[in-house]
């Protein structure tokens, strides 16, 4: 009662222009706003809540595009980031997204898009990643969700995995991308892992991975990279596939395929969902995080799908009824324009086609590049097996450099990527290949 | 499980119905089995763990009340359908419903007198101007988003010249719209502020109240509406932010309060500064509606400009989506005024932190538009126009509706239609009233009574009028 008492006193006593005992004044900046404005805290002016703050850690993959552009000299060569470069090394606007872009300009609205995004964006982007004619699209037991590009879908992945299956895990390979930690981590899923790359021959442990895939607790959730795995370039075979696939099965595992690179492994987009396809016939309902970031070049567009393979029809609508339950209160509902241009390229059967074309075309540029580096450093006599360069998938280069010899290379040589020694082929050009392999070959020179 | 089990366990992936009894029952199938059981843990979950009986009689029955499951199940078997947002579920109601003369009042969404989405002019332009510029890319953009966009953003909510921003201690980042703005700044918070609570008006935009629990601050309330009046509880709202814990985050309209319509005066946005300084409160604005409210830019950041310039700090959510009509789009930015630039660059640092798992980082097109228009004397100077044109309209809307309601007689005192600001007007009609205007005049509005006055025209005030008629004589 008291309290209240005062309370009022003292907004009266405010209102009426009388202000409290042992204020300080600041500086008043009439040209703002009538009257005066005192800060009444009475502690300092300059004291801030955030003072105990700290720096945050440079994010490791972005932080090294940051590094590359305060880099003031010439040659500078920048392998970091996964984005697109053509043989200029000038980042790339597919033919097909300008006209798709050309003909949206101007003549639709801008509304808010529902919570699950777009619909005939939605169904375009799981028949890409699961067939055309793909039984459980028929059957309609997809849920399907428009995400904010690979990362919004997996978050929204790992945020219905903590909601409805808190007590379960998530493992992923090692390594893998480093932001799916981040993600899952945030989402306060724990998160474990299951043995992926060989150091040793630079490929796969399949066995490895087969035997933390058994000892993992039925029922767990495992994402996995559909293709081109992000950042080593491994991915299993057909008949790997298969057996992952089965021993999934028995364990009642749940995936979750991370797609971020379909069509940008082997050049076509059929061929680099196969994983999704044998994991499909053999009855798995898969989670898939599909990205457009890439393959359409689509990267701060952000646009993605999350799909979700389910029991029912039934199932899937109350699936996707919980998944727009956790975009409202993170965005409302994602960003239109991006949406449109996918849905625009995807129903059109001549910008599909040419889509498909330039695919190819930067898948095939980064086989060049594979090619290329791989001879140089023979050719200059390196005696360090470079086999895993030709053939590694995708865009990244699992070179095996260590820490220090890519700060050597920072240093000494301006060439930036990140510290795990993940090469982006995509930033390999024929004009800094050469340059690029004398470098590697200087600071790998001293090892075996 | 023993290896035989294991080997069968599968045929139950994707059976449904009869095709899935029949499958039990001609396979080994393990009761209550299913995700989660680990190997050889007696007694966890459902019906413990290790499996070694198989019943085949009481599988089937079981099976017909759906308490067994056959591996492998689906990981979202118990999964309900969601019940639909108050706000944006209305629209869909709306879309379902074939009548003719339906009425859309519900989402806050801009509406032209013939009852259609307005694109605005210099968004159109912008959007040639960068689609007709080949120089341009789809790169990612950094995690705080457009730089120019962020800047002009700034400026544009506290002033190009505000003291504040002059000395470099606003961290902006981008976000989406102002959901995302409102999201990232409250996740923010709850890592690093050390009171990690925050005050909301009642009543207050729906969804505020699930951002801020999601992100991990306790919610509490303070007066603010009264009902009485269809004004603002002045007094009751100074008292709770008295009552409220030193410290506490206090989550603040900027203007043209959402639902209400009812802000404070000038002069009590300087009474409710004080008392939040006073208590060493964190003042959040929710700027959704600059430039909506009173036709002007400026008039209607008083209270953050005001909060900005008296050297405490704070924080602000922006939204784009009324005032430049980029609603699909998602274009805002969370701006956090700190006490020193050093304080700013720390606390930029650590909302990448909270963005990079979220979604890396903000789609480019929306923010691109912005920058395009806002940086651009040409295009600002027509912005403010078009801007002033819809304010304009809605207020004529308000005027409208007024006047029809005053020739029916209609009982009640209306005149808070024309003193509400924004959007909305908060009617003061009841759930039952609400969902009878629904049901007979297919008129869709929030159930809190909230009408969107942009969603009127000229020719749909009648009908609205006569439906509020309708309810008020005739509805409880």
């Amino acid at each position: 009662m008291m309290m209240q008492e005062a309370g009022r006193h003292v907004a009266r006593a405010i209102l009426h222009g009388s202000g409290r005992t042992g204020a300080r004044v600041a500086p008043s900046w009439s040209g703002l706003m009538s009257g005066s404005a005192r800060c009444i805290s009475g502690s300092s002016v300059l004291s801030t809540w955030w003072g105990h703050v700290g720096p945050a850690p440079k994010d490791p993959i972005l932080g090294v595009t940051e590094s590359y552009l305060a880099d003031p000299s010439d040659g500078k060569v920048n392998v970091g980031v996964g984005a697109y470069r053509d043989d200029n090394g000038q980042p790339v606007v597919l033919e097909c997204v300008r006209m798709a872009e050309q003909r949206i300009a101007g003549i639709e609205y801008m509304e808010y898009l529902p919570m699950a995004g777009m619909k005939r964006f939605n169904g375009l982007a799981i028949k890409l990643a699961y067939g055309d004619d793909s039984p459980v699209i028929k059957e309609r037991r997809v849920a399907a969700v428009q995400a904010l590009s690979g990362t919004g879908a997996c978050r929204l992945m790992a945020d219905l995995q903590h909601r409805f299956r808190p007590e379960s895990q998530v493992f992923f390979p090692v390594p893998t991308w480093s932001n799916h930690l981040n993600i899952w981590r945030d989402a306060n899923v724990m998160v474990k892992s299951f043995r992926y790359y060989n150091p040793k021959t630079k490929g796969l442990d399949f066995e490895g991975m087969m035997e933390d895939v058994k000892n993992a607790p039925n029922g767990s959730f495992f994402v996995l990279h559909a293709c081109a795995h992000n950042p080593t370039g491994v991915d299993p075979s057909t008949e790997e596939w298969k057996e992952v696939s089965s021993l999934f099965k028995e364990k009642n595992h749940f995936v979750v395929f991370d797609m971020a690179y379909q069509g940008f492994a082997s050049g076509d987009t059929s061929k680099d969902r196969q994983a999704i396809r044998i994991f499909l016939e053999d009855g798995h309902q898969v989670a898939c995080a599909q990205s457009f970031a890439k393959n359409m070049g689509l990267y701060g567009q952000r646009i993605g799908c999350l799909s979700i393979v389910c029991h029912s029809e039934m199932e899937a609508a109350n699936v996707q009824s919980q998944v727009q339950q956790i975009a409202r209160p993170m965005y409302s509902n994602p960003p239109l324009h991006g949406a449109h241009l996918v849905a625009t390229i995807l129903s059109d059967p001549g910008l599909k086609e040419l889509w498909l074309k330039e695919v190819k075309m930067m898948a095939d540029r980064i086989k060049l590049m594979r090619s290329l580096l791989r001879e140089h450093l023979e050719g200059i006599g390196s005696q360090i097996n470079w086999e895993h360069i030709t053939k590694q998938i995708g865009m990244f280069c699992f070179s095996g450099l260590t820490p220090a010899q890519v700060d050597e290379l920072t240093k000494n040589y301006h060439i930036y990527m990140t510290r795990n020694g993940r090469i982006s082929m995509a930033g390999v050009t024929t004009k800094n290949v050469e340059y690029l392999a004398h470098a590697i070959h200087t600071v790998t020179k001293a090892q075996k | 499980m023993t290896d035989r089990l294991r080997a069968t366990s599968s045929s139950g992936i994707g059976c449904k119905g009869k095709e899935r009894v029949a499958a039990i029952a001609g396979h080994i199938c393990p009761i209550a089995g299913g995700p989660g059981d680990r190997e050889g843990d007696r007694g966890g979950g459902g019906g413990g763990g290790e499996v070694s009986r198989f019943d085949e009689v009481s599988l089937l029955a079981a099976m017909a009340s759906e308490e067994v499951h056959c591996a492998p199940i689906s990981a979202w078997a118990k999964l309900a359908q969601a019940p639909e947002d108050p706000i944006l579920g209305v629209t869909v109601a709306y879309n379902r419903d074939p009548n003719p003369v339906k009425l859309n009042l519900g989402v806050g969404a801009y509406r032209t007198d013939e009852g259609k989405p307005y694109v605005l002019h210099v968004v159109r332009r912008a959007e040639a101007a960068l689609v007709g510029d080949r120089s341009r890319n789809k790169e990612y953009l950094p995690i705080v988003g457009l730089a120019a966009f962020n800047k002009l953003s700034r400026a544009l909510a506290f002033g190009a010249d505000h003291p504040a921003v002059l000395s470099n201690r606003i961290a902006t980042v981008q976000c989406l719209s102002g959901t995302g703005s409102l999201r990232v700044g409250a996740e923010f918070m709850a890592q690093h502020y050390h009171t990690p609570v925050i005050y909301v008006p009642v009543p207050t935009w729906g969804n505020h109240n699930k951002v801020f629990p999601k992100a991990g601050l306790k919610l509490l309330t303070y007066r603010y509406y009264d009902p009485a009046t269809r004004g603002l509880n002045f007094a009751g709202m100074i008292d709770d932010l008295q009552a409220a814990p030193d410290g506490a985050v206090i989550l603040l309209h900027a203007c043209a309060h959402n639902p209400t319509g009812v802000d404070p005066l000038p002069e009590q946005w300087d009474a409710i500064r004080q008392v939040i300084r006073a208590k060493r409160q964190l003042p959040f604005f929710d700027s959704a509606y600059q430039g909506f409210a009173s036709g002007d830019l400026d008039v209607d950041a008083y209270s953050l400009r005001s909060f900005a310039a008296d050297g405490g700090e704070m924080a602000l959510a922006q939204s784009f989506a009324k005032n430049m009509g980029l609603y699909g789009e998602r274009v805002g930015a969370l701006s956090m005024v700190c006490a020193t630039p050093e304080a700013a660059r720390l606390v930029e640092g650590q909302l990448k932190l909270v963005i990079r798992p979220m979604y890396s980082s903000p789609p480019l097109h929306g923010a691109a538009i912005v920058a395009t228009v806002l940086g651009d004397e040409k295009l600002f100077q027509e912005w403010k126009v078009e801007l002033k044109g819809m304010a304009d309209r809605i207020i004529d809307m308000r005027e409208k509706l007024y006047q029809a309601l005053v020739a029916r007689g209609t009982p009640g005192n209306w005149t808070h239609i024309l003193k509400q600001i924004g959007m909305f007007t908060f009617t003061g009609l009841n759930k039952t009233q609400v969902d009878f205007m629904r049901e007979k005049y297919h008129v869709y509005m929030t159930g809190d009574g909230r009408i969107s006055m942009a969603g009127l025209s000229t020719s749909t005030v009648p009908r609205l009028a006569n439906a509020i008629d309708d309810a008020v004589r005739n509805v409880a």
